[in-house]
Order: C-alpha cells, then structure tokens, then sequence
C-alpha cells in the first residue's frame, strides 16, 4: 500500500498503482491519473469511466466486451480511447480495483 | 404437493438433488431434475486427455447414475423460462410449474463469438480442450505433431476453470519433453489478462514455473478474429500472433435458455446475490454453480461449497425466515504443473490466494501455492471424490466458507 497527494488529496494505492478505495476518487483525481497515462480525458472518456464504475458499484466484473456493448463505444473505440491496454487504463483511471483473475 | 425444478443436470444441479431429496419430505415435495443430455462429464478430465493420460472413459458416467430415488428426471429440450409465471416452457409445448427453481445450467464454449474460430482449421489445427469433442481431436492431432509453435489463447473472461489453461500448457511442456521434441515447440500462453497470474502473492510464488518451463507469456491481448489463411490471431489492437496449432478457450457465456428467457447479464450469467445465491430479480428463483454471474471462479469446488449455502438459504425461504446463510465465495483449485507436481490455491471474495499450507483431516496437509507432489495427488484423487462424494452431496471434511487456518498473510 502507497499513498499519494493527488489533486490535493491524500490517495492510498495497491502495489499495482490501483486506488485502494474507489470511494476516494474523484473527478480531479481522474484528470492526473490520466495524464499520468497521456491521456485527455473528452466527454467519451467521462461516460466510459462512469458506466464502468457503475458496473463496479453494483458487483458487477468488468470486461472490454460489456464496454463494447454498452452503446458508448464499439471494442475499437474503447481501444482507441485507453490505447494499449483499455480495460486496465480506464479502471485505473476510474479508481477502480485492477481486474484480476483468481491467481 | 409443492414443486422444486433444478435446471440442469451438472455438477451444480446434481448437487442439489441428492441434498435437497435427501432434506425434504416425500409426500409433501416433488422434486424434477431437467436437462438435454444424459451423460456426466467430468469436465476437469478433458484437461488430461489431449495428452493420453486420461481416456473417454474416463470421464463419461449417466447423469442418472448419479440421482437418488424418488424424483422426476426429464431428459429434454427446454424452450424458456416464465419466471413471472413460474414455469419452465419445453420445446414440445409441455409447461412444468415450480414453487422454487434452481438455475444450474452452467456455461458453455461459444466459438462462433469469434470472427474465424470454426472456420477451415477448426479441429485440423486449431483446438479448444473444454469439450470432449476438442478434447479428443487435438488427442489425435498430437500423436501426430512434430513440433512448431502452440499457442494457447483464451479468448475472453470469465470462463469456467480459469487455471485450467495454465495447466494446459504445464502438461504440455511435460509431455513434450517426455516424447523427446520439447527442442522444437514452442509454446505461447496468450492471455487477455495483464498477465498469467494477477494476484500478487500468486505472482510471486507461481510466475517462476512459466520461466523455469520455458513458456512466453504474451499479457493484454485481447482476441478480435482468428485468420485461417494466415495462421495467425488477430488482437483489437491489431497485433498478430502466428500459430502452427492453437488451442483455445473460446468465449464463454450462459445457457441459450438465459438468454431466450432474457434473464442474463450481456455474458448471459444470471444476476445473482453474491452471498443469499437468490436471483436479484425474483424471489423463488436460486442460481448455482456456473450460470450465476458471482464474482468468484466458475469451478466444480465453487459449486460444492456453494450447494451448502443455497441449500440452507432454500430451506429458509421455504419456512419464510430470512435467509441468514451468506456464501463468501470460496473457491479450492488444484493447479497441475506438470513433471507429477501440482500447486493448490484457496480463496475467496475477499481473500487471494496465500502461501501456506492447506490442512485436510486425514489426508492432507496440503501446500498452498507451493509446487509439490502432494497437491499433484490431490489432483488425482479429485477424480474418485467428484463421482463418489461430491455429486452425491455428501459431507466433505471441509467447511463451505472458506478458513484462515494454515494460511500465511505476510508471506
Ligand atoms: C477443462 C476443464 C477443467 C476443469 N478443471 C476443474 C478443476 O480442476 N476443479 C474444479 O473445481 N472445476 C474444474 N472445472 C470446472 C467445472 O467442471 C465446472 O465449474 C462445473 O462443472 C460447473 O458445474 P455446473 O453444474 O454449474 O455446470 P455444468 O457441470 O457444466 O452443468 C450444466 C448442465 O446444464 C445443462 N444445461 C444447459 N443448458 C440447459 C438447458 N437449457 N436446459 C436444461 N439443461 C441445460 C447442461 O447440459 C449441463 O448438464 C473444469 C472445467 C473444464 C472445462
């Protein structure tokens, strides 16, 4: 565990540099974890991370497909969006825990 | 008389059957069991098959050897459910009402999710083991491969078993070697996942044996189409993986029943209370085994411990008391690694899985994530336990939640 200021908040981190606690993100937080990635967040990127920390809240596992088929954006647009690595990029970047097999 | 229909005859329904006859009394419940297919798999053979360690017979038993006495077995196509109505519709138009309905439909392969799988190479070179089908035609096909470059893919997540292809290519590694032409495969582990293993301890104490073993680990690759012609898997990203044979583990996704009866999630899992095992949307309605979309592995181990929950949740709701038994998710899963070794990891919602050791009272201990021939021997063992204890719903010597005892935090 690590914690950092981020946006003037004090933010604890997992090993893998994941929020600890998706209830401490917010907005502004979003905006440096992006940058930290070289990302801009646009108005695709905010509903992206909103439906995903929707999904999150209600226990749901989060996959690139259910983001594909959420109306958003196409598995094409999300790669575009969160290049490399869309599914870890955009739930770091949520304050989302690291999706994560069993081992 | 009251009416419990269990849909599908698996390891999760089985389960179900043999405690829920065994509890309830005869003159006041009737009890149906419903699936399409009359034969058991033992699913956690089909892993040992394409390397001839395991036969077809091996892994096959009748459904009904398996059922108790005294309740109705319907082996036939089922249209949908009714879930306002409480009923299942057949294909042939018969309607079976039920009080209480359990979902244990599992989930199923979808190969044709993926542009290309079952195109022209499909069971020539390219191969899923989570079939008996595959499982036997890549048998086949290695009798004959001389060696090249095997990719093992897994296509998407969740799927059922999701150590199952590390193993994978574990006993490949070994078998390879033992044939004499380890020097000229290589093998590939592709995965969609940032890596092989993704918990940290696992990481730290299992990711040497991809090393040690000589196995490239290709993280983050998330399959778009599969093109016959080029012999190569194509990423969203647009990366591409050449492959002289590739096995697979196509999508994985819930019963066509779930998802003609629009009760799924966009995989089809059924939504399901992660600790009552009750559907979210409907009270008379449980879910177990693969068919629910619970956040722990899909495994026969999960559905075992789980029966036990769901079972005193059922008889909870039955008498109209709340139902206080909460599942944590436990999850116990023999890793074979190949050379006679095995590593174990036990787990729940909550916990990863740690180092230490795994006590079970009069065979164990067991090491937890450490590489030993014990855990190997677990493995095997497991064969005899499926078919005679655990199918059968009787009392294993360990509790359905899962315990710290053993278990190593700091390590
Ligand atoms: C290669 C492999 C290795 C594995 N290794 C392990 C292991 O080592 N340890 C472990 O714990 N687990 C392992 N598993 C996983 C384990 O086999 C499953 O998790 C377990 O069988 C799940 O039980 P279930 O009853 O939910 O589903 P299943 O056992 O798959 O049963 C589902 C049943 O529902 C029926 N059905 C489906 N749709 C309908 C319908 N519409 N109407 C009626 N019936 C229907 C099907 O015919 C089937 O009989 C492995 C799986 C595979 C493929």
């Amino acid at each position: 565990m690590e914690t950092r200021t981020i946006a003037g908040k004090s933010v604890s981190f997992t090993e893998d540099g994941y929020m600890s606690d998706m209830h401490e993100w917010n907005e502004d937080i979003a905006k440096e974890l992006a940058k930290e990635e070289n990302i801009e967040l646009d108005d695709l990127h905010w509903k992206v991370l909103g439906f995903l920390r929707e999904k999150q809240a209600a226990g749901v596992s989060l996959t690139i497909r259910s983001v594909g088929k959420s109306g958003i954006v196409d598995i094409k647009g999300f790669y575009t969006l969160f290049p490399g690595g869309p599914l870890k990029l955009s739930t770091k970047i949520a304050g989302l825990p690291k999706p994560a097999s069993c081992v | 008389m009251k009416k419990i229909i269990i849909l599908g005859a698996g390891t999760a329904g089985t389960i179900m059957l043999n405690k829920l006859r065994k509890a309830l009394p005869r003159d006041e419940w009737t009890i149906t069991i419903i699936d399409q297919h009359r034969t058991h798999y033992y699913q956690p053979g089909f892993l040992f098959i394409p390397f001839g360690i395991y036969n077809r017979e091996d892994v096959i038993k009748p459904k009904a050897d398996f059922f108790p006495p005294g309740v109705n077995v319907i082996f036939d196509e089922t249209d949908k459910i009714h879930p306002e109505e409480s009923s299942i519709l057949m294909k042939d138009g018969t309607v079976h009402k039920y009080d209480y309905l359990i979902i244990a439909t599992g989930t199923q392969t979808r190969p044709e999710e993926t542009p290309g799988l079952k195109g022209d190479l499909w069971y020539k070179e390219i191969f899923d083991f989570y079939t008996i089908e595959g499982a036997m035609a890549l048998r086949e096909y290695f009798k004959r491969w001389e060696g090249g470059h095997l990719v093992m893919n897994i296509a998407e997540v969740p799927y059922k078993c999701p150590v199952a292809p590390l193993e994978f290519v574990f006993l490949a590694d070994d078998y390879f070697t033992k044939i004499g032409i380890r020097n000229k495969v290589k093998i590939s582990y592709v995965t969609p996942m940032s890596g092989a293993f993704t918990k940290p301890r696992a990481t730290k104490m299992l990711s040497g044996l991809l090393e040690e073993k000589n196995i490239d680990v290709i993280p983050d690759f998330y399959l778009e189409s599969v093109d016959n012609e080029k012999k190569v898997i194509r990423s969203y990203d647009e990366r591409e993986i050449s492959f002289d044979v590739l096995t697979i583990v196509p999508v994985n996704m819930g019963s066509e029943i779930i998802e003609r009866s629009n009760m799924g999630d966009d995989l089809f899992f059924v939504p399901t209370d992660k600790h009552t095992l009750r559907s979210e949307q409907y009270e008379n309605i449980f879910v177990l085994g693969d068919a629910a979309n619970i956040p722990t592995s899909k495994a026969g181990s999960v559905a075992h411990f789980a029966a036990d929950i769901l079972f005193e949740n059922l008889l909870s709701a039955i008498e109209g008391r709340e139902l206080h038994a909460k599942f944590d998710g436990h999850a116990n899963c023999y890793i074979e690694t190949g050379g006679g070794k095995g590593s174990l990891i036990d787990f729940n919602y909550e916990t990863e899985p740690l180092p230490g050791t795994f006590p079970l009272p009069g065979i164990g201990p067991f090491g937890l994530l450490k590489n030993t021939r014990m855990n190997h021997y677990g493995k095997v063992m497991f064969r005899w336990i499926y078919w005679h204890i655990l199918l059968k719903g009787k009392e294993m010597p360990i509790d359905p939640l899962m315990s710290m005892a053993g278990k190593c935090k700091n390590c």
